[in-house]
């Protein structure tokens, strides 16, 4: 027994070639706290594992403690470069729920404000991305526009990030003064700036030559692994929620779906950079036909009435009191409301036992489903492959872990 | 502009494609059937899922992407847990929810990893928020939670706030 201990059983060579290294979760190319656990053979990747969970909140229970109004903020959380998109679909699902109609004025508002938010959560994406690759300009460049764009959600909502501006029913409030003028400052100039971006990557054959090939993923394992959005598209599967099941007035606009064939890390880049230009169309579209009317729904029971009403109307003060204090009640059912986030598919699946607090809430988060094609992408491939695949799949953690 | 109510008759929703293709299979038992708010639930038998899944992503209806798999949990109630599954197609972009109910004694369903092997990190989720079991998955261990954590956070008799 002794002797056993003493001298360890020899390995077989082959058996003992690969190596157990750690990336993340503190990592700056992980984009987050994503830890991946990295069985190499020399420089080769025999396989990928993901460990996520470091950012899980706990969102999906806090919601079920809280009003239909109030589960609006903890949206914004779950995928902090995009809290538009996931207002929207949240509000948009129990409005389904509700049997609500909302007024032109504020879809076309919220469609304007989505495109803004996919332009900003693409930028971030790009200077990131370029970044980790090793284009340092393109950062400081699309933060430069980002800026703008935070700005303007800061005009909107008094917030920067965590807008939560949409309500059930509408939108908060009126856009201010000078807003759409703004938007429409920013969006002439836009296009240029695209320009200036692709001058600086597009044609730039080192770029060229450390994307293309890369991370590559077939049409079929791409859809088996539940990849949706531009991870999706650039392997060649032609789905666009805001065109194929459209909500919120996207039927009214005009725009292209780019897909690609090619399903690796160029092509990735070059749907999402063909989906700022659309996006700028859209909210080009969106300003030139913004009808007038009002911002909230017509239904007292569920939509906050004006300041000025609740000050001046009996009605008015104790719908607003019932509101705030109570909630609103909302008829038994279920509805799965998927939107097309600059990720892919944003899903709020919330379920309802006639309470004023959801009985259940419910993220189908595209970060999470486009995550696990990464082993796909990576295996067999080169350790430094992995930063532009993480890059090129544009997950955000928030969104992953919720 | 209110929805008109819910229809759970299976003799008026026999025609549905969906439903026409499940109830012809012999392998698949249709519990029961509802469409509501323009979205069209089909409850199994839970013996029958993985085939009601192939029978859906094989026929000319294309069910090919698993877009969701989650839970919900009716406690107390029993059967306590419905897993829901939520198929998309990307050729006629329809949608369809499956439903599985489980009573809280017995949490056990096929898993649908040879289907879509991207039913590994959903199904890992509602194991480790739910307690599910999903017989056949290669790897079902807690993916949110901490490894040893007790519980499953997302039952209803797990408190919101609070010491365990």
């Amino acid at each position: 027994m002794a002797e056993m201990l003493a001298r360890p059983p020899v390995l077989d060579s082959t058996e003992d070639r690969t190596m157990l290294i750690n990336m993340g979760p503190q990592h700056p190319s992980t984009h987050g706290v994503l830890r991946l656990m990295l069985e190499i053979d020399g420089e080769t990747i025999v396989r990928i594992m993901p460990d996520i969970g470091y950012l899980h909140t706990g969102i999906e229970k806090t919601c079920e403690a809280k009003f239909y109004q109030q589960v609006v903020p903890m949206t914004d959380r779950i995928d902090y470069l995009c809290p538009m998109t996931n207002n929207l679909a949240y509000c948009l699902a129990v409005e389904k729920l509700l049997g609500l109609e909302i007024p032109p004025r504020a879809q076309w508002i919220r469609v304007m404000l989505n495109e803004l938010t996919r332009i900003n959560s693409h930028l971030v994406w790009l200077g990131s991305h370029a970044m980790d690759i090793g284009a340092m300009t393109v950062f400081l460049y699309c933060f430069r526009e980002r800026e703008d764009i935070l700005r303007l959600f800061e005009a909107v909502s008094g917030q920067r990030m965590m807008t939560s501006y949409f309500r059930i029913g509408g939108l908060a409030l009126e856009p201010p003064l000078g807003f759409f003028d703004r938007v429409k400052k920013f969006n002439d100039r836009f296009p240029a700036d695209i320009d200036e971006y692709e001058g600086l990557l597009t044609g730039n054959p080192i770029f060229i030559n450390r994307l293309k090939g890369v991370g590559q993923i077939s049409a079929e394992d791409a859809l088996a692994l539940g990849a949706t959005g531009p991870t999706l598209r650039a392997s060649g599967i032609d789905v666009d929620l805001r065109r194929d099941n459209p909500y919120s007035g996207y039927e009214n606009f005009k725009f292209n779906v780019p897909v690609l064939k090619d399903g690796d890390v160029w092509a990735r880049y070059l749907v999402r950079v063909q989906e700022l230009r659309e996006s700028q169309k859209i909210v080009v579209q969106a300003l030139e036909g913004l009808p007038e009317g009002r911002i909230k729904a017509e239904a007292p029971k569920v939509v906050l009435p004006d300041r000025e009403k609740m000050k001046t109307e009996m009605e008015a003060l104790i719908y607003h009191f019932k509101i705030v204090t109570e909630g609103f009640t909302v008829p038994e059912g279920e509805v799965y409301m998927p939107v097309e986030s600059p990720r892919g598919e944003m899903g709020y699946y919330v379920v309802s036992d006639g309470t004023a607090k959801p009985y259940r809430v419910h993220m189908r988060s595209p970060s999470f489903a486009n995550l696990q094609t990464l082993p796909k992408m990576c295996e067999g491939r080169l350790i430094a492959d992995v930063v532009a695949a993480i890059g090129s799949i544009d997950i955000v953690l928030g969104d992953v872990d919720r | 502009m209110p929805w008109p109510p819910a229809i759970t008759d299976i003799e008026q929703l026999k025609d549905r494609p969906e439903v026409a293709l499940l109830l012809a299979s012999d392998t698949v038992a249709v519990e029961a059937v509802k469409f509501d708010r323009d979205e069209l639930t089909i409850w199994v038998e839970r013996t029958g899922l993985r085939d009601a899944c192939r029978v859906l992503k094989g026929s000319e209806l294309r069910y090919d992407a698993l877009m969701d798999v989650t839970c919900v949990d009716w406690y107390p109630n029993d059967p306590r847990f419905e897993v829901v599954y939520h198929l998309f197609s990307t050729t006629t972009k329809k949608r369809v929810r499956l439903k599985v109910k489980l009573a809280g004694f017995d949490t056990s369903v096929d898993s649908l990893v040879p289907l879509w092997a991207g039913a590994n990190f959903f199904e890992r989720e509602v194991f480790d928020l739910f307690g599910i079991r999903f017989d056949g998955h290669p790897n079902l261990k807690r993916i949110m939670m901490p490894e040893g954590w007790e519980g499953h956070p997302l039952r209803k008799d797990y408190p919101v706030e609070g010491y365990r």
